[in-house]
């Protein structure tokens, strides 16, 4: 085990040269955040979760090398941890930093409520509109039920 | 207007609901007539009914045939493949190849919606689950206009079963695009009308008032539309036999009522329309189910691109 010197902090997680950096993600919520990204299988992750944040206490962090998520694919993220932010890395400099915002439609996230909706008979894709007022309201978008989002 | 497939009552707009009233005007003239029509020969009718139904069925199939065209199709879906664990994607793909417009109900909510992905042709929601009958809806509107002349400044009684009863949710959709209606839902609080629904009409400014108690509203109604007590959507039997028989509209209950009070149905019926008051002028629930007719003769030849 390396021995650090006086005022160094240990690099729990290493730093990527190219890539995006999902930062700020709710403690314990990363494996969540894993699960709704698509196209993922391939690429090389470093997953850090319930580490130190200055900011809120705890946080989970997750680097996804080479690959440059798009804002349709980080913003359902919002849904799941609300304060978490993307950077995107190009040669070791962070070129972008944005703060995830609500998607109005998800589609293939969370099963609708209603046990007589067509998604909890047949094998397909859920799919959603999102309203955001004071609650996230899921309103399905085959029988229209209005599902109120939990975290 | 394009009108590729007609799953609810939302892929019309108000004009376009007046152009399928004015339409229907013109195949009850052509009904009258009884001359034979060939506005739709050639076309071919799929109906799929996974769902027992005799009106929306019938009217649809006597439509198509009136037009001249023809019809193949299942009245239960135990008759088709679907018992043998077919998918809808699987049944929709193979009717679409014998046919030029599909007309489907379902038990399932969100289920034409979800057939129209897998169609090249045009598909009509004959009724999904407790979710829409929007065909029902516009027949119920043609009533409304031919009895009152009007769509607009009424106070409509929607009465019974509001949650399951999927005719009520497209028809005050429907009416939320008329001006200056008022909607007075009665309903048991275990079967109010959607909050969901509810919200959306709302929101385009028509006022909506929720009572338990059918006696007290009945004298300020222009219409009464009464519902069945859905019992297929119960999941506990205990549950509907306590609120079935809630509500009963009989000759004492129209004693209260206008004059000009009209009282619909979108049948079947089971015990909240007592029998005695068919009789009632203001009863019309079998006019009203004959409209289906020229309705659905209308829907059947615009949605096929068929001239009159």
């Amino acid at each position: 085990m390396p021995i650090l010197k006086n005022n160094m902090e240990e690099k729990k997680v290493r730093n990527i040269i190219n890539g995006t950096v999902i930062d700020h993600i709710k403690p314990n919520c990363a494996m969540k955040v894993l699960s709704i990204l698509k196209d993922i299988d391939q690429e090389c992750l470093i997953v850090c979760i319930n580490t130190d944040s200055k900011k809120y206490g705890r946080k989970d962090v997750i680097k996804i090398e080479n690959k440059f998520l798009q804002e349709n694919e980080y913003n359902e993220l919002a849904l799941i941890s609300p304060e978490a932010t993307i950077s995107m890395i190009k040669d070791g400099k962070i070129t972008s930093k944005e703060k995830v915002k609500t998607p109005t439609h998800i589609k293939g996230i969370g099963k609708c409520k209603n046990p007589r909706c067509i998604t909890n008979c047949q094998d397909i894709e859920t799919e959603f509109d999102v309203e955001n007022g004071d609650k996230i309201i899921l309103r399905c978008v085959y029988c229209e039920s209005t599902n109120e989002y939990k975290n | 207007m394009e009108l590729e497939n007609f799953i609810s009552i939302n892929d019309l707009k108000k004009e376009d609901i007046d152009f399928f009233l004015k339409k229907a005007d013109e195949m009850l003239k052509l009904l009258d007539s009884k001359e034979p029509l060939d506005i739709c020969r050639g076309k071919i009718l799929a109906t799929l009914f996974f769902e027992p139904s005799t009106r929306t069925r019938l009217s649809f199939e006597s439509a198509m045939h009136r037009l001249g065209g023809s019809v193949v199709g299942f009245a239960d879906a135990n008759t088709s493949s679907v018992k043998k664990g077919e998918s809808l994607a699987d049944t929709i793909k193979t009717v679409e190849s014998y046919s030029d417009i599909i007309v489907m109900r379902s038990p399932f909510e969100g289920a034409s919606m979800l057939a129209t992905k897998y169609c090249s042709i045009p598909i009509i929601n004959a009724g999904d689950g407790g979710h829409e009958h929007p065909t029902q809806t516009i027949l119920d509107l043609y009533t409304i206009k031919k009895k009152k002349n009007t769509l607009s400044n009424l106070t409509i009684g929607l009465c019974g079963d509001l949650k399951f009863g999927r005719t009520v949710h497209s028809l005050a959709k429907a009416l939320s695009a008329f001006n200056n209606n008022k909607i007075v839902c009665i309903a048991p609080n275990e079967l109010k009308f959607p909050n969901g629904i509810k919200g959306k009409i709302e929101e385009k400014g028509t006022k909506i008032i929720q009572t338990q108690n059918l006696e007290e509203v009945i004298d300020k109604l222009d219409v009464l539309y009464v519902t069945r007590i859905q019992k297929e959507r119960f999941l506990s039997e205990k549950e509907y036999l306590r609120l079935k028989g809630v509500y009963v509209v009989d000759n004492k209950m129209l004693q209260k009522a206008k004059k000009d009070l009209i009282v619909m149905h979108p049948l079947p019926r089971v015990d909240e329309i007592n029998p005695e008051v068919d009789s009632d002028p203001r009863c019309i629930y079998f006019k009203q189910a004959f409209y289906g007719i020229p309705v659905r003769m209308a829907l059947l030849s615009f949605m096929l691109k068929c001239q009159s």
